[in-house]
């Protein structure tokens, strides 16, 4: 076993594979039950609605279409990233994580646009099971994905500074995997809630 | 459609010692990773065409099947499961089918699917 160890930044591993990538597939994998309960309960209540608008009368499907893709592609960004990363590439890394950034927040102003449009049509948290379980479900989503941005930006603070502890090349790949967490998540949100309809 | 496939790291498979900076890049080339993009950008604006035209009986299943190709895509290429080692897919996909399993099953029990 000891010729399989893999000496990884002082961490050594008896699998021969590196822990902490194994810790994230892990969380990742815990994350999919989280989001699966939040998205059936939205799919068991998004036809309850005894007072304010229903889900077909406060959609907006183009605008959502449109925040999906802005999404999708922060994926490509981001790979292109860990890409940059694995090359040693410390200004493509910065760049690329950077646009990653802008355009999940993007998909996060949007998001709060598309709250605020659904508030002021009269749907509010407790207006309907339907109102409570959508903002909910979207709402953890929306979390998750300004928490990304956050991790985004700190690690692009932490790289200019040079000061990455580890393996910077994985620092990225980990940050990576959680961000199209956040995305396969969107592909399944966006197509049972918006595009599904009830 | 080529995939650009590149040279990816024997430590990914965990057959070799290795170090942080030798941490190379596995999995696919840009331009691989570009027309990845593309096809999923594709599927989308699919999707996104169901909400204006008529499938028919076609709908649902068409969706569905959109859905899990492009969350597949996303995990396999983007995400390296594909080139990477065995294990980490199993810690991801039995959490995966296990919240499948077990809301489907919650879903069941409130008659979700006769509705």
């Amino acid at each position: 076993m000891a010729d399989t160890a893999v000496a990884h930044e002082g961490h050594t591993s008896s699998t021969g594979i590196s822990n902490v990538k194994l810790g994230m597939w892990l969380f990742l994998g815990s994350e999919c039950l989280l989001f699966g309960g939040l998205i059936s309960t939205y799919m068991l209540y998004r036809g309850r609605v005894s007072n304010g608008p229903t889900p077909e009368q406060v959609y907006d499907i183009p605008f959502t279409s449109v925040s999906s893709f802005v999404l999708l592609m922060s994926s490509l960004t981001m790979v292109l990233a860990v890409s940059a990363a694995a090359k040693k590439d410390d200004r493509g890394t910065n760049l690329w994580l950077v646009v990653t950034a802008l355009l999940g927040a993007t998909f996060v102003g949007g998001q709060v646009y598309e709250f605020t449009a659904f508030y002021n049509e009269g749907l509010g948290f407790t207006t309907s099971l339907f109102g409570s379980s959508f903002y909910t479900l979207t709402g953890f989503h929306g979390v998750h994905v300004t928490v990304g941005i956050i991790m985004l930006m700190a690690l692009v603070a932490i790289n200019k500074r040079s000061r990455v502890p580890g393996s910077k090349a994985e620092t990225v790949e980990m940050i990576g995997l959680y961000w199209h967490f956040v995305d396969i998540v969107w592909i399944i949100i966006f197509t049972l809630v918006y595009l599904i309809p009830v | 459609m080529t995939m650009h496939t590149t040279e990816h790291t024997a430590a990914s498979h965990g057959d070799s010692a290795h170090g942080g900076a030798e941490h190379a890049e596995h999995g696919m080339s840009t331009r691989g990773y570009i027309n990845i993009a593309l096809i999923l950008a594709a599927i989308t604006a699919l999707e996104v065409s169901t909400y204006y035209v008529d499938f028919g009986p076609l709908f649902l299943p068409a969706l569905l099947i959109m859905m899990v190709v492009k969350f597949f895509m996303v995990v396999s290429y983007f995400m390296h499961l594909k080139f990477d080692n065995k294990l980490f897919s199993w810690m991801f996909y039995a959490g995966l089918f296990l919240a499948v399993g077990v809301y489907v099953a919650a879903l069941g029990t409130f008659h979700f699917f006769l509705r």
